[in-house]
């Protein structure tokens, strides 16, 4: 990075959040703090909801994904729009009509207190689990590459964030989120077009959407029923509307985003304009990382992206011999491809058959050396990271973008990392404030200025807590994986509570509680001795939890399902 | 501590002012057609590169 990328990143990043934290410096009202300004129209709204899905796992791992395994993982994104369409129609008018400042105050107008405190534990729960996650994975990847400490990029990313979503809580986040969208936009326009400008001449999209394809990484849908696969139109529409459901229905992060607004119609539209584009959005993400395979079939390339672990312990001739073997398979790979061109341009059926299992061939040959050379990480060092699909982006930013376009590109990544946290920690420190302490508090309620000086210390404290979790603790390889396995965990049974809370009208608190407990304690034994796709737990936890609600409900004694058909 | 039912709050029937659309029965439909317009296009997508 030169000056110029310097200029471009903190110009950005630092600038957003100094505008965030200036322009939300005189919030005092309550209302404000956590619902943002009250006159938010649907453009915001929207930006806003994607903002906070689109952390900079998505920016560092999607591509990686599309690189390694193929724009499969795009199903995933299939219940999305449905579940946003429940969201509009049944979630929302219910948040606004009562008129409340979490999803959880829901709960406690309809069960009693204790499922409140249930569903509020279980998302702080997750969330907060996940709020280190979020701070930490762009930063391990960001410092590696970059070279700069990890514990400083940690801090630095934490403290900006804690800084303006502390002093203009949730009108901070909007406002910052509209911003931080256009830097990412204008961030993954930029490296769209210099990939497509990269490729080699003659090859343009068609040819690299030809050779990805042919390579096996352009299978956007798989209807096989095969429950172990992990990403088919099955369990993205059926798991992934689950996981949709709870994610935007039920979590604060996402509800604070939605709830505040001038009317209930701003926030309907502004979770259709998400319905409409995400799909899309991700589809361009991660085609971005198949064509990045086909470029780095022409390019020279590490055989293991992430360059700092692979120095740290290729020393001796066994990983020289392996770094060899991959620059053979690579040429032998290229030639290959060339062959299977001219016969594609020649078309000559024949010729075009035998040249593309050639080309199959070589591609299966790199992926072994690549996987040779991830065993032999893993035999120099057990814990060695042997997961590289994260770097493959970076690495590209680093070495093929033109200055000036590298800054923008890192600060896409810090962008993206700060646009997800701010909302965590707005939800975070709102849950705490709203259905912990004002619930042991309740004469505190009438005091406005109290409740958002609370809020700004839990909202604050909740963004330490994160750093320090960040800088003490390890995470799994995979990322994005990581977190959706985390959400899957909780989600379901969250949703669950929320959907007997809106469709079982029958069920009163003490069985719906019960239920949650039981059926979490499920779903985790099951995700520890079963070997299925993640995204089926959230349709597990949610079914679970129903149906033990229903059963608890009539089985119960009668003084016992007290609360039966409260509000709702 | 609860807070009271919004009475600012317009009819949840109110129109979603989106030119043709008069009910947002009508935009939902047209949000669902959109996904699985999208679904099929990259049902051809696959198609034709895989």
């Amino acid at each position: 990075m030169n000056v110029a990328d310097w200029v471009v990143l903190l110009g950005t990043i630092v600038g957003i959040a100094a505008y965030g934290a200036w322009r939300t410096r005189h919030v005092r009202s309550l209302n404000t703090y956590l619902r943002g300004n009250a006159s938010t129209g649907w453009g915001t709204i929207g930006l806003s909801v994607m903002a906070t899905q689109a952390s900079a796992i998505t920016f560092l791992s999607l591509p990686g994904q599309g690189f390694e395994s193929g724009i499969g993982f795009v199903q995933n994104y299939f219940g999305l729009p449905l579940a946003l369409i429940v969201v509009s129609a049944v979630f929302l008018p219910m948040y606004r009509r009562l008129n409340v400042y979490t999803a959880y105050e829901f709960l406690g107008q309809r069960f009693d207190e204790k499922t409140r405190l249930l569903g509020a534990g279980l998302f702080l729960l997750q969330r907060g689990l996940a709020a280190g996650v979020t701070i930490y994975a762009p930063a391990i990847i960001i410092s590696t590459v970059l070279g700069w400490p990890l514990n400083l990029v940690i801090v630095f990313s934490g403290l900006l964030v804690i800084v303006y979503t502390v002093t203009g809580g949730s009108e901070a986040v909007a406002l910052t989120h509209k911003w931080q969208m256009a830097v990412i936009s204008a961030g993954m326009v930029t490296a769209m077009a210099v990939l497509l400008l990269r490729l080699p001449d003659g090859l343009g999209f068609s040819g690299a959407a030809h050779v990805a394809g042919a390579l096996g990484k352009l299978h956007a849908v798989d209807f096989s029923l095969d429950p172990s696969r992990r990403y088919t139109v099955w369990t993205g529409v059926f798991g992934g509307l689950f996981l949709s459901l709870s994610y935007f229905g039920t979590d604060q992060s996402q509800v604070q985003r939605y709830i505040g607004g001038a009317s209930l119609r701003e926030g309907r539209l502004g979770l259709m304009f998400n319905a409409v584009l995400k799909i899309p959005m991700q589809f361009v993400i991660l085609l971005l990382g198949a064509l990045l395979f086909v470029f780095y079939q022409f390019a020279p390339h590490p055989v293991f992206f992430n360059q700092a672990e692979w120095r740290r312990h290729a020393e001796d001739s066994r990983f020289r011999a392996i770094e060899a073997q991959h620059a053979s398979a690579l040429a032998l790979s290229q030639s290959a491809i060339r062959a299977w061109l001219q016969a594609r341009a020649a078309d000559d059926a024949g010729r075009e058959a035998s040249a593309r299992t050639a080309m199959i061939a070589a591609g299966d040959r790199i992926r072994e050396v690549r996987a040779e050379a991830k065993a032999a990480l893993a035999a120099a060092d057990p814990r060695a990271k042997t997961q590289d699909s994260d770097y493959v982006f970076i690495t590209f930013i680093l070495t093929q973008l033109p200055h000036g376009a590298v800054g923008l590109l890192v600060a896409v990544m810090f962008a993206s990392a700060l646009s997800s946290k701010a909302a965590e920690l707005a939800a975070l420190g709102t849950t705490t404030t709203i259905d912990f302490w004002r619930h042991f508090r309740p004469l505190a309620a009438a005091d406005e200025a109290r409740n958002v000086r609370v809020a700004r210390r839990f909202t604050a404290l909740w963004g330490v807590l994160a750093v320090a979790f960040a800088l003490f603790a390890g995470f799994a390889e995979n990322l994005i994986e990581s977190i959706n396995i985390l959400g899957s965990i909780f989600y379901g049974v969250l949703l669950g509570l929320f959907v007997v809370a809106f469709f079982f009208r029958r069920v009163g608190g003490p069985a719906v509680c019960l239920a949650a407990v039981t059926a979490q304690a499920l779903v985790i034994v099951m995700y520890f001795s079963l070997n299925i796709g993640y995204l089926w737990y959230n349709l597990i936890g949610c079914a679970a939890c129903i149906a033990f609600s229903v059963a608890l409900q009539t089985l119960l004694p009668p003084r016992a399902r007290a609360g039966e058909g409260r509000a709702g | 501590m609860t807070p009271a039912l919004r009475p600012d709050e317009p009819s949840e029937t109110e129109p979603p002012g989106v030119p043709g659309f008069r009910t947002w029965r009508g935009l939902y439909l047209f949000v669902f057609g959109w996904f699985v317009l999208v679904v099929i296009l990259l049902g051809v997508f696959t198609g034709i590169f895989a």
